[in-house]
């Protein structure tokens, strides 16, 4: 029954894909519904449902959705607008790459969570300190992502580069970024989902909207299936993201996929 | 124009971690000729991609120099025109893309060389949509269209099946017969050598020298037919013997 990478049709693909969500949701209403596990701890799948429909109705949740989701898009554009040219500048030229290394590798370990504390001193509980959690989390990350992307660059494309007349710039814009792009798009991809870890952490401490600081609400109030209806809707617009960023990615470049 | 003059080229590679330097390349001089077409032929290892890749300024001679029409020959340039073993076209441009890549190449040159490389219809293409040989005709296109003084080819056809092999050379002969580019190729095919070339430079095992020079009088244009005509043949029997000689240096380097 099972070869080892023997190809799965479409049709097949979907309906194994999406049976695993049917099997996780019977459990779950199996072991609440059952009266296995104390409603206290965790709610009933469609009491969940229900708390959901009523925080966008009543409690406008949407404006915490969208005040979260701001934070994640502006974090990590203001991160990929820093890392990604320095990224190419390291990839392209060993020297540059020499000097930031090191550091950036250093950097890359210090976890952008321990910063919280020491970014409300500095710039308050507002926005900017929010943006700046995404950033420190994400743009390292990138820079040497992209870097290692870049530099892996096959020297014979370069070598052919040369022949046919470009010069050091040319083979930076002409070979390098065009031959680096879609790889670039995936990893600024897998770094998208990382910066929505990164701004749940930020909205549970010092903040006064988002899905985050929902959460943290509702802890108080003892309202599991309000929590357990935030991290879903995480999910579900980590999930949208992902398939659109996917999306686009084939899009922008026929010829790598 | 396209007058090569290779004089006292040698390269040592320095040792990697401490180890002995290694002699790719012993004193080489070799002149080509304006319109002239040359083959260097010898076994795998002798070092005629580092002379090829010199010539190119791609690597650089330990001794002596290369120059081109009397200009010294210092790093790449669209003067000299290259064609890989590996499949070397960009990934994300089409053919007709490619072929306009060089900084000398033109729309209309590049029209042209995609009829004359038989590309037509597939111009709008990317790279991974075509065979092997469809590729490399891209990238024979491709140099051309930047009007080289000179081609390199380092064995442009090597990693093709024999029937696709044989029409690319009939393909590259048609076209320097027409237009009598200055070409410099290498190859280990000696077949390959025969049919193409006006002269054939045999080089030695590593460290490669040019050991023999061989003059290829078959008339042209040249027919696929001549591979077995009874003086390709002789000129087969006589390369083999020395490339035999050259290959079992080699092999035996190898073993020790």
């Amino acid at each position: 029954m099972l070869e080892p990478l023997k190809p799965v049709s479409r049709g097949a693909r979907i309906a194994l894909g999406a049976a695993f969500f049917v099997v996780f949701f019977a459990a779950w209403a199996l072991a609440t519904f059952g009266g296995a596990i104390d409603a206290m701890f965790l709610k009933d799948p469609l009491y969940t449902l229900r708390t959901g429909v009523n925080l966008f109705r009543e409690f406008g949740f949407i404006g915490d959705v969208g005040i979260t989701v701001f934070r994640v898009v502006g974090g990590f554009v203001l991160a990929a607008l820093v890392a990604v040219p320095l990224g190419i500048a390291m990839g392209a030229f060993k020297p540059v790459e020499a000097f930031f290394e090191p550091f950036v590798s250093f950097a890359r370990y210090l976890p952008a969570s321990a910063f919280i504390p020491l970014l409300i001193l500095w710039a308050g509980v507002g926005e900017t300190q929010k943006l700046l959690v995404i950033f420190i989390g994400s743009v390292f990350q990138v820079i040497l992502m992209v870097a290692v992307i870049v530099g892996s660059t096959r020297r014979e494309l370069v070598e052919a580069a040369y022949t046919l007349g470009a010069d050091a710039g040319g083979i930076v814009r002409r070979v390098m970024l065009p031959n680096a792009a879609p790889q670039i798009a995936e990893t600024l991809r897998l770094v998208l989902g990382w910066a929505w870890t990164y701004v749940i952490v930020a909205e549970l401490v010092g903040a006064e909207s988002g899905i985050g600081h929902m959460i943290m609400d509702s802890q108080r109030l003892l309202d599991t299936g309000q929590m357990i209806f935030g991290i879903v809707c995480i999910g579900v617009i980590g999930l949208l993201s992902d398939l659109l960023f996917k999306w686009a990615n084939q899009r922008l470049w026929p010829w790598a996929f | 124009m396209g007058f090569l003059r290779i004089e006292a080229v040698s390269r040592v590679f320095p040792g990697v971690r401490g180890g002995a330097p290694t002699r790719a390349l012993e004193r080489t001089d070799l002149e080509v000729q304006d319109n002239d077409f040359i083959c260097i032929l010898g076994p795998s290892g002798c070092g005629k991609s580092t002379l090829l890749r010199i010539v190119a300024g791609l690597d650089w001679p330990t001794t002596g120099r290369v120059q081109l029409d009397g200009q010294a020959v210092e790093r790449p340039g669209p003067d000299r025109g290259m064609v890989f073993q590996s499949y070397t076209l960009f990934p994300w441009l089409t053919v007709r893309e490619n072929i306009l890549f060089g900084s000398r190449s033109t729309p209309e040159k590049a029209e042209k060389l995609i009829a004359r490389v038989g590309l037509r219809g597939f111009e709008n293409h990317y790279p991974k949509m075509l065979s092997g040989g469809m590729q490399q005709r891209t990238a024979l296109a491709r140099a051309l269209a930047n009007d080289p003084k000179i081609l390199l080819l380092d064995e442009p056809f090597g990693a093709l099946d024999n029937q696709t092999r044989a029409l690319m050379q009939e393909l590259l002969l048609g076209i320097w017969e027409a237009d009598r580019k200055t070409v410099l190729f290498v190859t280990h095919d000696i077949d390959e050598a025969i049919f193409m070339a006006n002269r054939v430079a045999v080089m030695s095992a590593r460290p490669g020298r040019i050991k023999s020079e061989l003059r290829v009088e078959l008339p042209h244009p040249r027919h696929y037919t001549m591979k077995t005509s009874p003086e390709f043949s002789r000129y087969k029997a006589d390369l083999t013997e020395q490339i035999r000689i050259e290959a079992m240096k080699a092999a035996q380097m190898a073993d020790a």
